[in-house]
């Protein structure tokens, strides 16, 4: 390998690193501001500035050298110390002096930087310039005075985004950043570059003016918004969420959210159920934990014991399911089922509802073949991986289904689910690419399988994947996207029952025709009230949603930021998310009332902590056991060549802002609707 | 410094539509055919330079987008090359775009006075346009000539060896839309010492 020396330290390094990551290989921290690790190298910021013994008679820009064997670099000689001060004076000669009113104060790049290597006073005297505001949409606020140049921006809307909106007018003096004609960023990621902005000139618009870094407490933990399980960081202050930030984790998000997570926060603090309601005379009074909970049990005991029907939502995390699947058994009920979008599953195969080849592999395939997905709504993050194996692998892009708006190109073909004919036969233009590339993956979106032929696309898919190249012992070219943070969980723990198959709310019209029965919604606000009609539905949940208003009773539950939870993301990795601050009102966590619900029949669940209810989720499925793993198998032993019928078909996601109770509730969210996708449809 | 290709505006006449004249499509599909395949993008600058030339002197909106579209590219990456370079005009201007140099050399020779002279001539401030959409007037940063100093630069071609008597001629013809004379005003070849004839 070859070495490299660093501040009189010799180290080795990987061919291909440059200067700056073989500094930080050594332990020697290089200020930067244009570079980025996920974006392509710039070199206009200068701050990385490192003498090389033998080389040009001035200071080199680390990030962009590469290193080179036997190189002699310093870091901190006379020379460098001299031109980080000198690049530092000219970054801050147009920089105001604003950080007491600056949303960037005390997490500031160039703050920071200043302090450890600016001088201590100003020798400018001249005018300072000053450069007008931007409007770049509903979620970033523009103080452009504020802003250095480093294009991470430019860099980061062009290649990760995929959006061409973003731009640095002029030269020199006179440049800036801007969209074009000021237009919004047309992008479902645009909140990032509030985070890669090393200054205050992005902002962000619903954080503006709310808080200091330095008083809120921060929790890690995990988004639920998406089916990936995004890793973030809460800030909170009292009960309040403040923001929401991405952490870094290579295995999920790299370090991207998309707008939705960290936006839609605001949601968090509006339209909450923070007290117990029960419905008298066909209005919703507040009430008491004591006397719903009688209620239910009279209720139970009214419209049949066995008769109960629970169904769980979008957020509905592990522990959940676990205890109201055992309640509903104690009551010697099986009907519950979490298949609300009735996307179908081949019962006993988590292959057939899993992201098998993992989020990470995404990035490496050559041809991806979507079956009525629209992965820029569905899982925006991982949409970047996409993104990534278009530019860097030139990966071939098939669309099953209607056209979309994707940020990269593809090539559509069908409309309808029988192209997925064609493909098998390998007699499309397209399929003779797919099974010639040497890593391609199917990606199945929940549209393509919610009606009862769902399982015979499935098995057609995965007769598909078995004819791929790359389908092995070891990896699974077929994956279902799921939308919802608790599906796969759900499925796990075998939270379904085979009578819903097919046409959920058919089927369940009938369950509550028959019976009249009590209906647990755990948080579901997917289904029709309509369809709900004639039972006796106990909400539990966070928000008073569509279905909360024509519930009975309505049991608070805290949001996904106010317990500590369990998941499965899409691929099946376990993630747990940690209490960022206490519930609202007198919201009780679910498996708390399935428990004490469970005394009032005397079922058996006997958890009396939270650490009871995981080792039980542990006993129920060993996938839970180890947090932040995949273990997916790759056989697929459901494949069929059945011909699939003409069916048309539409995507069962409109609008990207607003698709859970929480988001519904953000004002922040209906903003964006209202700009960026009504503006979208308009024009 | 006012100057029209000194703006990071985009400045648009409304109901304007920039199309590409037949001949100026084939020029461009021809500079287009130079670069490699999937590398169209390179043709920006000549293909600006062409929609400028075509659409008198300035690159509106449509203009911008049309080259844009022609070359696949999204419009604020053409944007932004039409602004870092001063020789694309974001500002309508006249028919004659006169840009005087102020630099040292044409500054010590009197570029000062033929500023005064084109404001007379022009009865316009620099940066202007006149009313009869005759001149542009900017002054610029040196172009390059300073052996013929002091030095215009009208539209293309480059005027030299200036005195306030021949640019207030050069000015009043262009106004009459007469010919004139290009390059050197005193009769020098390029930039040949100056000598008296019989030294």
């Amino acid at each position: 390998m070859p070495t490299i020396t660093i501040d009189n330290k010799k180290i080795a390094f990987e061919n291909g690193m440059t200067v700056m990551q073989a500094c930080e290989l050594a332990g020697v921290e290089i200020p930067k501001f244009c570079y980025h690790e996920k974006l392509s190298i710039a070199g206009n910021c200068r701050m990385c500035l490192v003498e090389m013994e033998k080389g040009p008679p001035k200071p080199v820009a680390s990030c962009a050298m590469p290193a080179g064997d036997g190189m002699v670099i310093k870091t901190d000689s006379e020379m460098v110390k001299k031109a980080r001060k000198g690049v530092m004076e000219f970054l801050l000669i147009n920089h105001p002096l604003d950080c007491p009113i600056c949303d960037q104060g005390g997490e500031c790049d160039l703050q920071d930087q200043a302090l450890h290597y600016g001088f201590d006073k100003s020798r400018y005297e001249e005018n300072k310039r000053a450069v007008k505001n931007k409007h770049m949409g509903p979620l970033v606020s523009t103080i452009m005075t504020r802003c250095i140049h480093c294009t991470r921006c430019v860099r980061f809307s062009t290649e990760v985004a995929g959006v061409d909106d973003l731009g640095l007018l002029g030269r020199g003096e006179s440049a800036e950043i801007t969209t074009y004609l000021e237009k919004t960023i047309d992008s479902e990621l645009s909140g990032n570059v509030i985070d890669l902005c090393p200054v205050g000139a992005l902002t962000s618009k619903p954080y503006s003016f709310k808080s200091r870094p330095w008083e809120l407490s921060k929790t890690e933990t995990y988004d639920v918004l998406d089916g990936i399980g995004s890793s973030i960081r809460v800030d909170t202050r009292g009960k309040q969420v403040l923001r929401v930030l991405p952490r870094i984790n290579e295995d999920i998000n790299e370090e991207w959210i998309n707008d939705k997570t960290r936006f839609a926060i605001d949601g968090l603090s509006r339209q909450r159920l923070d007290k117990v309601y029960i419905r008298e005379n066909d209005k919703l009074n507040a009430s008491d934990w004591d006397s719903a909970l009688n209620k239910i049990k009279d209720e139970i005991n009214k419209r049949g014991k066995d008769k109960t029907i629970t169904l769980s939502g979008k957020f509905t995390d592990a522990e959940t399911i676990i205890t109201s699947k055992l309640f509903s058994k104690g009551l010697g009920s099986d009907l519950y089922d979490c298949r609300f979008d009735n996307a179908q599953i081949i019962h006993g195969e988590s292959e057939s509802y899993k992201f098998n080849s993992s989020i990470q592999e995404v990035e490496n395939a050559d041809a991806i073949l979507l079956v009525g997905s629209n992965p820029r709504w569905e899982a925006s993050v991982l949409n970047t991986r996409i993104r990534k194996a278009f530019i860097n692998n030139s990966c071939k892009i098939g669309l099953i289904g209607p056209e979309l708006n994707l940020n990269y190109s593809y090539t559509k073909i069908s409309n309808s689910l029988t192209g997925l004919n064609d493909i098998l036969n390998n007699n499309s233009e397209f399929s003779k690419d797919f099974f010639n590339s040497k890593n391609p993956i199917i990606i199945v979106g929940t549209s393509a399988i919610n009606t009862s032929e769902g399982t015979s696309v499935i098995k057609i898919c995965a007769e598909i994947a078995k004819k791929l190249p790359n389908f092995s012992a070891s990896f699974n070219p077929l994956n279902i996207l799921n939308q919802d943070i608790s599906r796969v969980g759900s499925l796990e723990l075998d939270f379904k029952n085979s009578d819903f198959d097919g046409d959920f709310e058919k089927n369940l019209k009938a369950q509550i025709d028959k019976n009249k029965p009590v209906i647990f919604l755990l948080g579901l606000d997917e289904i029709k009230p309509k369809s709900l009609e004639g039972s006796f539905v106990i909400y539990c949940g966070h928000h008073g949603d569509v279905n909360a208003q024509h519930a009975d009773i309505i049991l608070p539950t805290p949001a996904y930021t106010e317990k500590s939870s369990t998941f499965m993301n899409i691929e099946g990795r376990v993630i747990q998310t940690s209490r960022c601050h206490n519930p609202l009102g007198d919201a009780k966590e679910e498996w708390k009332i399935f428990r004490v619900l469970s005394d009032l029949f005397d079922c058996e669940i006997k958890f009396n902590n939270l650490n009871d209810v995981r080792k039980k989720l542990v006993d129920e499925n060993k996938n839970f056991l180890a947090l932040l793993e995949v273990n997916n198998s790759s056989k697929l032993p459901f494949s069929s060549k059945e011909i699939i019928k003409d069916q048309k078909f539409s995507y069962n996601i409109d609008n990207f802002y607003m698709n859970d109770s929480i988001s519904r509730s953000s004002e922040t969210m209906a903003n964006c609707t209202n700009e960026i996708l009504k503006k979208a449809k308009a024009s | 410094m006012k100057h029209p290709g000194m703006i990071n505006k985009v400045y648009n006449i409304s109901d304007e539509i920039f199309n590409w004249s037949e001949d100026n499509f084939k020029r461009a599909s021809e500079i287009i055919k130079k670069y490699p395949d999937s590398r169209q993008q390179s043709a920006v600058i000549p293909l600006l330079d062409l929609a400028q030339r075509q659409n008198s002197g300035w690159l509106s909106k449509t203009t911008i987008e049309k080259v844009a579209e022609t070359l696949s590219m999204s419009y604020i990456r053409v944007l932004e090359v039409a602004t870092f370079y001063s020789m694309f005009n974001l500002e309508p201007v006249g028919e004659n775009f006169v840009q005087i140099c102020r630099t040292t050399p044409c500054w010590l020779r009197g570029s000062d006075k033929l500023v005064e002279v084109a404001k007379e001539v022009s009865n316009i401030q620099l940066g202007e346009t006149s009313n009869d959409k005759k001149f542009t007037i900017v002054e610029v940063e040196c172009l390059g000539a300073c052996c013929n100093a002091p030095m215009v630069q009208i539209n293309d071609d480059y005027y030299e060896d200036l005195d306030e008597d021949s640019f207030k001629k050069i000015l009043t013809d262009l106004k009459q839309s007469k010919e004139i004379t290009k390059g050197s005003q005193i009769g020098r070849q390029t930039s040949h010492p100056q000598r008296e004839k019989n030294a």
